[in-house]
């Protein structure tokens, strides 16, 4: 397929997956700060900006409706709710002829939505609704996507776009709240910090499916383990990269490709995950871990659009 | 046009208790009150509706175009963005006998045209016979020299046109112009028709319409039969839609296209040429072009070649076309023929070439470089619309009737100066239709649109585009200038024969009514595209 179209469902993919997370981040978050002490939940909101690198200037605390601002609504931030969902439609409406019509109008009508949510209304503790909505949106459009397009080399673009752009995400998330949190491994935790754990959990839509691989009792060996390595749950960073390694083996092949960086570092990602165990990852530093395995994204990323978007033209047309 | 208005007489409420008719041909209604025989039962329907109910569903229709995206980008206004293309419920009708005479017309007059083109850019034999003027020719601004004695698949210049129709007062049809550069509302013709079959299904099966949607297989294949001369045939040729870009005015109708005939559509910076052979940069490497469906002006092809500040086009394109690599659909060069000065001698044209009478006529036209012609025109330009010879989409239009006195004397002086690029032709009473306004159904101008495809045989997909004027008493009807369109329904003469005993029954492939799809499957299972 052209090289165009291709990163266009690969950023589509990614800035959707993004809008999905935020959603949800901004929806477990809001729920969490009626429980809170109030000094603790604006410190943890600060925390949380600085690291997704939003963090409005200044030292006040973060009150509810600048979280929600910042990264829901804010228009000139190109990673906001509303900013994203944009991009992804206009990356596919650029390669409109490349998904099916329903996918299209779903995708048309959850950016409707979205612009629509203009009023002072929506921008207070009554999100809700609204967040809900637009992660039912998405999720809608993934089902309509799978059950409409071909899962031919287009749909694993946007495969691979969701699950790098999940891989990062969930590394700077987690690695974010281990540093910040202090935490003896094996301990249960105590209940000031319970909050802040659950909210890990929830954020990443991991609460549910935690307790029953581990029961409620909170270990953060555990979710750690559950985060990082689990296999089966889709937001640990594992299933990810496996996705991740599944995409880029079956676009090599479609493409008549050598595996090449992409496939190497996938799969050395994939290895690390495999193979590590959740006491030498802890002891070296969870924070630490993470923060390789985003550089390693960042650099799989680059390596893509090296082997299939950007390709310098003279040395194709010398092979 | 200046007729007085009669109102329909209707005892109870009726949704067309406004309908204006005057001394245009009226499309629904022979007198007041009552329709033509292929009109009857829609107007049962219509009267049978109530205003909440016509309403509700012109709004459903809306709503499906929205969310569907079917917009287009209008120039010169404030916003300059997506827009909703304008719909109306109502369909325009036309019987079998006159969609015949039609389809003749039209096939007589792209071969007529064709191998016009292919004269003047070769042996100029009508040229040097004096049936058309050579200084006609050499002065207008779309002829290409560089054309000249450049040998192309079939000799077939124009494969896709689009040729608008006008309905005169007396209802013969009639050519208004021809569209043989990138002619574009094909999409919209199909979109209006799937719109209506949700919202008026009943209705649709009462009549006997003929489908249309074989369209994209149909241009699909007049595109594969144009594959050069030069290409490898291991494989298929490989087709791809030449688009501008999502700023382009046209640009759903690309994406529709392009994804109905199961093609790339490709920008000018997805393609290249190396060694006289076009590329595409694919994620599998470079993959060669055969044949592209170019939605791009002739100017804006090649920087090497025509405009150089062009970003649309491709480098070193017409080499490879010269070189007979790769096939453009239509050829360069076509615009030639779509000149309204050179429209005025399109008769003379079939009758040259075919030794035929044009089957549907031309408007009657004046050229201004005749000096009666324009002592005449210039004398009645009131009653006179005047058009500018190389513009599309209804700008640099004067129409006199309309016109105040100041626009007429700007126009008087740009014909003065230069009397070449100007045409006049008495000012049409344009056919009148039905349409939704508002709660209540009143006439509009309206004009007919078919597409004509000519590859290795002439193929006209039954209908076409109806454009309608919106605003009361306009006489514009393209899309650019606040035009809407209806979907156009070709009744079937009789209904499919039974077949004969010891004949098998089956679908018959007709080109007109059938279901021509393609035998071969678009993509290789595992995933490679066929082409």
């Amino acid at each position: 397929m052209l090289s165009r179209v291709a990163d266009n469902l690969y950023w589509m993919s990614r800035y959707l997956e993004r809008a999905e997370h935020t959603a949800r981040l901004v929806d477990v978050e809001l729920e969490l700060w009626l429980d809170q002490a109030r000094r603790a939940g604006a410190e943890r909101w600060r925390f949380l900006l600085e690291a997704l690198q939003a963090a409005p200037a200044g030292d006040s605390p973060v009150g509810a409706t600048s979280l929600v601002e910042t990264l829901v609504f804010n228009r000139s931030r190109p990673s906001s709710l509303v900013s994203s969902i944009a991009s992804a439609r206009e990356n596919l409406r650029h390669v409109r002829e490349q998904c099916s019509s329903e996918m299209w109008e779903q995708l048309n009508r959850l950016y409707l939505g979205v612009m629509d949510e203009q009023s002072d209304e929506a921008r207070n503790l009554k999100s809700h609704a609204f967040l809900r909505g637009v992660r039912d949106g998405t999720h809608l459009f993934q089902g309509i996507t799978d059950g409409t397009m071909s899962h031919g080399e287009g749909w694993q673009y946007i495969q691979l776009g969701r699950y790098v752009e999940r891989t990062v995400t969930l590394a700077l998330l987690i690695g974010a709240h281990f540093a910040r949190l202090p935490h003896a491994p094996d301990q249960a935790v105590e209940t000031a910090e319970y909050l802040e754990w659950i909210g890990l959990l929830k954020g990443c839509g991991a609460f549910e499916s935690y307790c029953k691989a581990y029961t409620a009792e909170i270990r953060p060996v555990q979710v750690a383990e559950f985060l990082l390595l689990d296999p089966d749950f889709p937001h640990s960073v594992r299933f990810s990269v496996d996705c991740m390694e599944a995409s880029l083996k079956t676009i090599a092949d479609l493409t008549d490709r050598k595996a090449g960086m992409p496939a190497r570092i996938a799969g050395r990602l994939r290895a690390q995950l495999s193979f590590s165990d959740i006491d030498e990852i802890l002891s070296a530093g969870a924070p630490q871990f993470l923060q390789t395995v985003s550089r390693e994204c960042a650099e799989l990323h680059a390596a893509i659009h090296q082997i299939y978007f950007d390709y310098p033209v003279e040395a194709e047309l010398a092979s | 046009m200046t007729a007085t208005p009669t109102r329909l007489q209707s005892d109870a409420y009726s949704s067309f208790v406004n309908y204006q008719l005057d001394n245009s041909y009226d499309e629904m209604f022979e007198s007041p009150g009552v329709p033509r025989a292929h009109y009857k039962t829609l107007h049962k329907t219509l009267l049978g509706m109530k205003p909440e109910e016509l309403r509700r569903t012109q709004q459903a229709a809306d709503l499906t175009f929205l969310h569907e995206g079917i917009t287009f980008t209008v120039y010169g206004t404030k916003e300059g963005t997506e827009r909703i293309f304008p719909n109306d419920l109502v369909p325009r009708i036309i019987t079998e006998p006159e969609w015949s005479k039609i389809e003749k017309g039209l096939g007589q007059r792209i071969r007529a045209l064709n191998l016009f083109l292919k004269d003047i850019y070769n042996r100029g034999q009508i040229l040097s016979d004096g049936v058309v003027p050579r200084e006609l020719i050499y002065s207008c601004r779309h002829f290409r020299r560089e054309m000249r004695e450049l040998r192309i698949p079939r000799d077939v210049y124009v494969s896709i046109c689009g040729t608008d129709l006008v309905r005169m007062p007396s209802g013969e049809f009639a050519v208004l112009e021809d569209n043989l550069r990138v002619p574009s509302g094909v999409s919209y013709m199909l979109a209006n028709r799937k719109v209506l079959k949700r919202v008026f299904p009943r209705l649709f099966r009462d009549y006997n319409v003929c489908p249309i949607d074989h369209y994209p297989q149909a241009l699909l294949a007049t595109l594969r039969s144009l594959a050069p001369a030069n290409w490898s045939t291991q494989h298929d040729a490989a087709t791809v839609l030449l688009t501008p870009g999502v700023a382009n005015s046209a640009y759903f109708e690309h994406t529709f296209l392009a994804q109905q005939m199961g093609i790339e559509l490709v920008e000018g910076r997805d393609l290249l040429v190396h060694d006289n052979v076009v590329y595409m940069r694919t994620t599998a490497g470079l993959r060669r072009v055969d044949v592209i469906y170019r939605r791009v002006d002739d100017d804006f092809l090649d920087p090497l070649r025509f405009r150089p500040d062009s970003s649309l086009g491709v480098p070193g394109l017409f080499n490879a076309y010269r070189a007979g690599n790769v096939t453009l659909a239509n050829a360069i060069g076509t615009g030639v023929a779509d000149d309204k000065a050179v429209y005025a001698y399109v008769p003379a044209i079939i009758r040259y070439y075919l030794g035929e009478e044009p089957v549907v006529p031309n408007v009657p036209t004046y050229l201004l470089t005749d000096e009666s012609s324009r002592k005449m025109v210039l004398e009645k330009l009131d009653q006179m619309v005047v058009k500018a010879v190389g513009e599309s989409g209804g700008y640099g239009m004067l129409i006199g009737p309309h016109s105040t006195a100041a626009q007429r004397e700007e126009f008087r002086q740009r014909i003065l100066a230069d009397p070449r690029n100007y045409i006049a032709q008495p000012t049409l009473a344009l056919s009148r239709a039905p349409c939704l306004i508002g709660d209540e159904i009143d006439s509009r101008h309206i004009d007919l649109r078919p597409y004509i495809l000519f590859g290795e045989k002439v193929t006209l997909v039954p209908g076409g585009l109806t454009r309608v004027a919106l605003p009361k008493g306009s006489l514009v009807v393209n899309s650019s200038q606040g035009g809407g369109s209806k979907d156009t329904w070709v009744l079937r003469a009789e209904p499919v024969p039974k077949p004969k005993p010891g004949e098998k029954p089956g679908p018959k492939i007709d080109v007109r009514g059938g279901d021509a799809r393609a035998a071969e499957p678009a993509r290789r299972p595992g995933g490679k595209p066929a082409q």
